[in-house]
């Protein structure tokens, strides 16, 4: 579904965020990404994306160079990938349901077809009760659930998240992730960004481990790590296998 | 939960033309009204902006107006301007009515008149007050004269015409006042170059004022314009209400300028009928026309989406996810 071949990103100011990244996810796997801030979570991402070109290497998303993508595919190509960012990016002049509906109004969607999906979206995230409410009023966890509500509401065939849980409590956390898993349930790749190694070892998945822009681990966890290991994943993640 | 592929991208985007333009349709019926509720949302910041496009578009249409009544005014002048052929002494009195009669049928004379001299001398009598004059001279010494008017004549075909009638025989001479004919003509050309020019000169600022106004809008929606393009939206998708909203501030501008203009006509109207009267002319004070005012209505809103879409491929492009 998405294959990095010896991916290489340099910014203009010269910083080298990834060197040499090699990787496949498989069509309905779910991988975390980990590695500390500025170890290149976020580029990885960027560049499935198309936010950012890649300086060097390849990849392929769904049998598609994203080298060779024209930018005015590149829209049509996003209506494919869901994205969960850390700060939600949701709209504050609009309720939780036109939040929702968003990407299906772009896509020119009916609109009771559209409702349909919007509502059947909401409920999946329990927020259907709150759909006529502006997201401002509600709680940073309810925000992180529009915003997957409003990733998956066009049914992508993959779903991207940029540390969906970095601003929530533990056991929010662990509620967003175990949300997340049921939508890789249902067939959708998945890829997501966490430095809380303590939570994603629970959860034996694929771990991407990035260190200073190299891909330097990637290994699947057995569940569940002990106590003390998770001590010693969080002090160096690099060497946590 | 099973295990089940998501549907795959085709299937979901097969839909049928007619309901695609419908979908198409739908979307765009919602920008425009988003737009225009957006627009009275704001009264005080879309009302400062209309009324600059208003009064930007009021002067080069009153100036339309003007020349458009002065035009009209000035075929009715060059209607009125008459040449008088003074005939020799030699022609008799029926000599000179066949001569009238022969030049009426010319298709370039639309009225004339034979004045025999003692006609003219009884004209002269009742109007100049200097009968006594006349009475105490021995002979008549007033000549017999044909007035003329001529057909929709300007300066080179008014010129032509006297060089001919003053060949004809029996004529001694025919004058016309041709020089201030030619003389309104130039100040009216003048007039409609300055007008073009201003007219340009002021779309060109009404372009700049929406164009300007849509830049501010672009830079105060940018986050939802960074989100709207990450999950999806193309460029037209996201440049659609700004266009929208250029388009409604052109069409206000017009709107504004028509009913502006009204009013100056409303106010104008009476005295300036009054004046006309006193120079005995049948000519009545002409506004804007309903075409004319459909013309700017439609040139104002054209205007007005041209000046938000340089701005929206100015600055639209700027703004990408980061």
């Amino acid at each position: 579904m998405i294959k990095f071949d010896n991916v290489s990103k340099r910014y203009p100011g010269g910083h080298q965020a990834l060197s040499q990244v090699n990787f496949e996810l498989g069509d309905g796997e779910m991988a975390f990404l980990t590695g500390r801030s500025g170890a290149g979570k976020s580029t990885l991402l960027k560049l499935i994306m198309l936010m950012e070109k890649t300086s060097q290497g390849e990849i392929v998303v769904n049998g598609k160079n994203l080298a060779r993508m024209p930018r005015d595919q590149i829209p049509f190509y996003r209506r494919r990938i869901g994205v969960v960012f850390q700060d939600h990016q949701l709209l504050f002049d609009r309720t939780v349901f036109d939040n929702v509906a968003l990407p299906l109004q772009i896509e020119g969607y009916p609109k009771h077809e559209a409702d349909r999906r919007v509502r059947a979206a909401l409920d999946k995230v329990g927020l259907l009760k709150k759909e006529k409410m502006n997201p401002m009023a509600l709680s940073g966890g309810e925000q992180q659930r529009i915003g997957i509500a409003r990733a998956v509401v066009n049914r992508p065939q993959i779903l991207l998240a940029d540390e969906p849980t970095g601003n929530l409590d533990p056991e929010l956390a662990a509620e967003i992730m175990n949300l997340l898993e049921q939508f890789n349930q249902v067939g959708v790749s998945m890829l997501i960004a966490s430095h809380d190694l303590s939570l994603i070892t629970r959860l034996s998945h694929r771990i991407l481990t990035l260190h200073n822009g190299q891909l330097i681990n990637d290994a699947t966890y057995p569940v569940p790590p002990g106590a003390g290991r998770r001590a010693e994943a969080e002090r160096c993640p690099g060497s946590a296998q | 939960m099973s295990k089940r592929k998501p549907e795959s991208g085709a299937k979901q985007r097969q839909q049928t033309s007619t309901s695609r333009l419908k979908s198409l349709w739908q979307s765009h019926r919602a920008v425009a009204l988003l737009s225009i509720r957006k627009l009275i949302g704001e009264p005080a910041a879309s009302a400062m902006t209309i009324a600059v496009i208003g009064i930007a578009l009021l002067l080069p249409t009153t100036l339309f107006v003007a020349m458009n009544n002065l035009q009209i005014l000035s075929e009715g002048v060059s209607e009125s301007s008459r040449i008088t052929l003074y005939l020799a002494d030699t022609l008799s009195e029926a000599e000179g009515r066949s001569l009238s009669e022969q030049l009426l049928a010319r298709p370039d004379i639309s009225t004339g008149a034979y004045i025999s001299p003692t006609q003219a001398a009884e004209e002269f009598r009742e109007y100049s007050g200097l009968g006594d004059v006349l009475s105490e001279l021995e002979e008549n010494p007033l000549p017999a004269v044909i007035v003329l008017s001529p057909q929709d004549i300007d300066e080179a075909s008014g010129a032509a015409l006297l060089t001919e009638l003053n060949a004809l025989a029996g004529v001694e001479s025919a004058q016309l006042d041709l020089e201030w004919i030619a003389r309104l003509q130039r100040f009216l050309d003048l007039a409609q170059r300055m007008s073009t020019a201003l007219m340009l000169i002021l779309a060109l600022a009404v372009l700049f004022v929406v164009g300007n106004t849509i830049r501010l809008a672009i830079e105060s929606r940018r986050a939802e314009i960074v989100v709207v393009k990450l999950v999806g939206g193309t460029d037209s998708y996201v440049a659609r209400p700004f266009l929208y909203t250029g388009f409604w501030y052109g069409l206000g501008g017009g709107v504004l300028a028509w009913l502006l203009l009204s009013l100056i006509m409303l106010a104008l109207g009476g005295p300036l009928a009054a004046l006309l009267a006193l120079y005995d002319n049948q000519h009545t004070v002409h506004g804007l026309s309903l075409l004319s005012g459909l013309v700017l209505l439609t040139g104002s809103a054209l205007l007005g989406w041209l000046g938000a879409w340089i701005s929206v491929r100015q600055h639209l492009a700027a703004i990408e996810p980061r």
